[in-house]
């Protein structure tokens, strides 16, 4: 029983960052109809992006006491600037001029913009794993299930920004004006909503949450890697697509679903495939259910 | 009645792909008029009135808004300059509410009055009170329609832009809506240009009216005018009146 408990929260921290980053998948997909396929990579930016500031900061202000507290903030708040601008720029460059050109030619420079950031970073920062020292190793026993103070930064920081993701979208005028052009973009243009303005929004926003659970993912397992970008956002696509692509609360179900299927998986069978036992379930999605948990059905009453 | 031509479009050209959907038009609408477009299906009415908002925009020809030529501006900077529509379709957000919708139509005052603007519509269209928590996209078409003039009209519009108001009314809200248009038109100066197939109700509440043919103005005058005009009661008028 406490084994089982045990996984579970190893599941729900892994959750949380797959979580954040489906999220970006899924409001991307729901603004323009595109799986962003280089927002894997998106969130490895924003791990680097924590790696080198923490590589720089940690010198000065070392990593005990206060200091890991300002580090992590400064982790956290330049990765999200850093990989915000890398998503809008790459929005711009590659994916508004084939605005209205044929579907399968987004995902396709999507799939190249995905390939070049991986290369990029390991040219630019080498092809080794990256590591960094434990930040905050405490660890909490409770009724003999450890929790560590990490995976409580990472639940907490998690739901604090859901809650505050959650507001923007259901209650102010940027939430509203991003759900409009996701479900008519014309009529939202006629009603004065600056369309692209939205969408470059979008991606940002996106990115931002990418880049904090890159950050966490650094943290979590202490290093990165040009190629993390490649398997966990596979994964964090396949909990959009689980939880329903397009729909939020989906991606956050999704993803800890799928944060809890790999652990579990990990902890009671070969933990060789756990990447098997996620795939799989995205093939089945895929085949039975292909509008997800949340998502709603594509035809729909007009 | 009378006064300075608000929208001019001159000599519009629209197409879609290789295809001419409008064939230079020339229409004239003046500040605080009611004019009305009618014409059989295809004609390209709504066209036009897409056109005017710069969705697609014209290829030759020019649209002038108080002014200002609008041909190549952008959708949205057309709207916030004030040109609201209620377009084919009515096109409601279908996973917004009916209070969202609303709030929608006045974001570009960034709902400075929208308290005071949705009790207007709301006693305009009592219906849309009773369904303003309900989904845009759960609602009869009817009042789909009714939302849709009510999210146009939350834009505080210098000219408005309706295509088929009466679309999926019933007579009697249809005769409604063509009052309260003309209560705002009275009352508030509004300029309104819209679309008809219900050609009756349409000329005797307008100022000035065009008829359109395979993307063609092929006359035009005063509403009483066409009304009388044997061609037009012919083509448009008999048998079609109720």
């Amino acid at each position: 029983m406490e084994y089982f408990v045990q996984q579970l929260v190893n599941g729900l921290t892994l959750g949380s960052i797959y979580g954040l980053v489906a999220i970006g998948y899924t409001m991307v997909y729901g603004i323009i109809g595109m799986v962003n396929f280089a927002h894997g990579d998106i969130f490895m930016l924003g791990a680097f992006a924590a790696l080198i500031v923490f590589l720089v900061l940690s010198p000065i202000i070392g990593f005990t006491g206060v200091a890991v507290l300002v580090l992590l903030l400064a982790m956290l708040v330049v990765a999200m600037l850093m990989t915000s601008l890398w998503n809008w720029t790459i929005e711009r460059v590659a994916y508004r001029p084939l605005r209205g050109s044929f579907r399968l030619a987004p995902l396709i420079t999507a799939i190249g913009m995905s390939i070049f950031l991986s290369n990029f970073i390991q040219v630019a920062q080498g092809p080794r794993n990256k590591p960094i020292p434990g930040l905050v190793n405490d660890v909490y026993t409770i009724a003999g299930i450890s929790v560590s103070l990490k995976q409580i930064v990472i639940m907490v920081v998690t739901a604090v920004l859901l809650a505050i993701f959650w507001y923007i979208v259901n209650h102010t005028p940027l939430g509203r004006a991003q759900r409009a052009t996701e479900q008519d973009r014309k009529m939202a243009a006629l009603l004065g909503i600056d369309v692209d303005r939205t969408i470059s929004i979008t991606f940002i926003m996106g990115a931002a949450l990418a880049a904090v659970a890159g950050s966490m993912y650094l943290i979590y397992y202490g290093v990165a890697s040009y190629n993390d970008g490649f398997v966990p956002g596979v994964k964090a696509f396949t909990a959009a697509v689980l939880g329903g692509i397009g729909s939020l609360p989906g991606a956050v179900l999704g993803g800890l679903l799928i944060g809890l299927i790999e652990s579990l998986w990990s902890a009671y069978f070969t933990i060789a495939y756990k990447d098997v036992a996620t795939f799989a379930i995205l093939a089945f999605v895929l085949i039975f259910k292909p509008s997800g948990l949340l998502g709603r059905p594509e035809v729909e009453k007009v | 009645m009378s006064g300075q031509p608000l929208l001019k479009v001159r000599g519009v050209e629209t197409y879609y792909g290789n295809i001419r959907a409008l064939n230079g038009v020339d229409v004239e609408v003046n500040q605080g008029e009611i004019a009305c477009l009618i014409g059989a299906n295809g004609a390209g009415k709504s066209t036009l009135m897409m056109t005017i908002c710069g969705s697609p925009q014209a290829r030759t020809g020019q649209v002038i808004f108080d002014g200002r030529d609008i041909t190549r501006m952008p959708t949205h900077e057309i709207a916030r300059l004030r040109i609201a529509q209620s377009p084919e379709g009515r096109r409601i957000f279908p996973r917004m509410t009916v209070y969202e919708n609303l709030q929608m139509g006045a974001s570009l005052d960034n709902l400075k009055y929208f308290d005071e603007d949705v009790k207007r519509i709301f006693k305009l269209f009592p219906r849309l009170e009773e369904r303003q928590s309900q989904r845009g996209g759960t609602l009869s078409g009817g009042e789909q329609q009714m939302l849709s003039i009510g999210r146009a009209l939350m834009a505080r519009p210098k000219l408005l832009l309706l295509d088929e108001p009466s679309l999926g009314l019933a007579p009697l809200i249809v005769k409604q809506i063509f009052e309260a248009i003309k209560e705002l038109n009275k009352t508030e100066g509004l300029t309104v240009f819209l679309v008809e197939q219900n050609a009756f109700a349409a000329l005797r509440l307008s100022d000035r009216a065009y008829v359109m043919v395979n993307g063609h103005v092929t006359m035009q005058g005063s509403g009483k005018e066409l009304l009388a005009n044997p061609e037009v009661r012919a083509a448009y008028l008999e048998g079609g009146r109720h």
